[in-house]
């Protein structure tokens, strides 16, 4: 991969700064903004509706947006609903199984601890809803995901079991393959939260067994406002909408409406097309460059960064091994609550972030309020993390220094 | 860039003033800054409608302590009344630091979980 030309393809890079909050939001390459500027320039339009040949160039490059992303995850063009986003598809999937299923009281629904609050709680209001219980899979050792635990969380009475693929705090990569063998022996449904994993490494739905999978595009070097949500062909067809509208019907009276078939039935409403389309122009940019080689990349620069971090006294490191992390570095500094990191990196040209990371339970479970995350991509360098390091080493020079007071 | 870590604001950070719980509180509540996770619990104890003791308790960043330990220095004393009073441009005024909107919620914490505690013992409006 070479970094001096990909660092060109990033026009925010040219105000030198040090982006290490691609977990929050990826940086957008050139082709993916140009490809939506065509859109809005030349073409604009709303899709399968119109007869005109704009309306048809329009539904031909949301369409062939879709067939880019099936592609990128091992599914077909049918299996492929676009959204507003990751939450957007874990709500309304959540919505529509709530919908197509019968619940019966004492079903249980099974996750994990260390869940985003985007997957989490659209389970946790379904099972107060419908009375079912929610259940956690622990850390276990390093925290990695207790998989024994999980084993025997997921038994007969277990009707959806939910996990993310990659960890927006950890950086760790679960093995999702394992939890989903164990879920379909007992019968049940599996959803996974890849949103922090894709664009980072190769996700094949076939290969984690994933009834459903979600994601947004504004991490992967799409634009903002659209996403993902995979569905096995099989369950989409039972189906109902998550939500109703214009677009996703067959036919409609007064007081009853039927679905069409296939992927419409899941969009209703007019579609974020030129998102769809800058969606499909970030896969392509990814697949160009390589996803092992990006995942080379940045497993580099995460064992640098954990090695340099580690180095400074008072650091301690949330963060998986550089060969199983998705370039995810959280740490805290003894002393200094990690907001306090952010701001002064933030003067110092380096974006990182701090909080819970929309994880409180995980927080919890590391017995930390809060963490300090940096997040590495395709177009970090060694002098990015160096930046962060000398930041981390200012604060504890400047919170070091009243201390002693 | 004026600096917000200013001796005084990391001395209050780092060395907070009446910090803990008191033993026998009026009024005792929390507070939360939902976009970080901090908590806060403020303790008021009164008598004749002034605040007589003051503690609170929690975890935050610099300015969010910095902010809990001044604020409770000034309300030893004071009326409820004239607490009830006090508004987010005196609470940068005591903090002497300019206040950025990305740290506003981290400044007003202490303040706003004052506002609450009021509002439960005197039904005061809550007006932050
Ligand atoms: C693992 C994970 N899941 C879900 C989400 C939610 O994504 P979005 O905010 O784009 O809907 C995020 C992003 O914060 C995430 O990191």
């Amino acid at each position: 991969m070479d970094i001096v030309a990909v660092r060109k393809d990033f026009p925010t890079l040219e105000h030198s700064i040090a982006y290490l909050d691609t977990t929050a939001s990826s940086l957008t390459p050139l082709s993916v903004i140009e490809a939506m500027d065509e859109y809005y320039r030349t073409y604009r339009a709303s899709v399968h509706r119109g007869l005109y040949s704009d309306a048809e160039r329009a539904t031909r490059a949301y369409e062939d947006a879709r067939a880019k992303v099936a592609t990128f995850i091992g599914a077909s063009p049918t299996e492929v609903v676009f959204t507003a986003g990751a939450t957007a598809s874990s709500n309304m999937l959540t919505y529509a199984l709530e919908h197509s299923r019968q619940w019966n009281e004492g079903d249980e629904i099974v996750t994990t601890v260390m869940e985003h609050h985007a997957a989490l709680i659209p389970l946790q209001q379904l099972a107060k809803r419908q009375k079912l219980a929610l259940r956690h899979v622990p850390l276990g050792p390093n925290n990695a995901l207790d998989y024994d635990a999980a084993h025997s969380l997921i038994d007969a009475r277990t009707t959806v079991v939910s996990v993310m693929l990659a960890s927006n705090v950890l950086g760790s990569i679960q093995d999702v393959q394992r939890i989903a063998r164990r879920a379909h022996e007992v019968g049940a449904t599996v959803i996974v939260d890849a949103t922090a994993a894709v664009g980072h490494l190769p996700v094949d739905v076939r290969a984690l067994e994933a009834d459903f999978l979600f994601f947004s595009g504004h991490k992967m070097c799409g634009p903002t406002g659209i996403g993902v949500l995979y569905g096995k062909e099989a369950l989409l067809a039972d189906l109902e909408p998550g939500f109703f509208g214009g677009g996703i019907v067959e036919d409609v009276t007064l007081t009853e409406a039927t679905w069409t078939r296939g992927v419409e039935r899941f969009e209703a409403g007019s579609q974020n097309v030129a998102g769809a389309i800058g969606l499909g122009a970030a896969v392509e940019y990814l697949t160009a460059i390589g996803l092992p080689e990006i995942h080379e990349h940045v497993r580099g620069l995460t064992a640098y960064a954990q090695h340099a971090l580690s180095e400074v006294e008072g650091v301690q490191l949330f963060s998986a091994p550089p060969e199983h992390n998705v370039g995810v570095v959280s740490f805290t500094l003894e002393g200094v609550h990690p907001h306090d990191i952010a701001e002064i990196a933030g003067r110092n040209g380096v974006a990182i972030r701090a909080g819970h990371h929309c994880a409180l339970p995980l927080h919890h479970a590391l017995r930390v309020p809060a963490t300090a995350r940096a997040s590495i991509y395709l177009y970090n360098t060694e002098e990015d993390i160096d930046r962060l390091v000398h930041s981390v080493k200012e604060v504890k020079e400047l919170f070091g220094a009243t201390t002693a007071i | 860039m004026t600096d917000i870590y200013q001796a005084h604001i990391l001395d209050h950070a780092q060395h907070p003033r009446n910090k803990g719980t008191l033993a026998n509180p009026d009024v005792s509540i929390k507070g939360r800054n939902p976009s970080c996770g901090d908590t806060l619990v403020l303790e008021l104890s009164f008598l004749n409608g002034t605040i007589t003791d003051v503690a609170f308790d929690g975890i935050g960043c610099a300015i969010s302590q910095a902010a809990a330990s001044i604020l409770s220095e000034r309300l030893r004393g004071m009326t409820t009344a004239d607490a009830a009073k006090l508004q987010a441009d005196d609470m940068y005024q005591l903090l002497g630091i300019p206040i950025t909107d990305s740290r506003e919620k981290c400044a007003l914490l202490a303040l706003r979980t004052l506002h609450d505690a009021l509002g439960a013992e005197t039904g005061a409006p809550k007006n932050v």
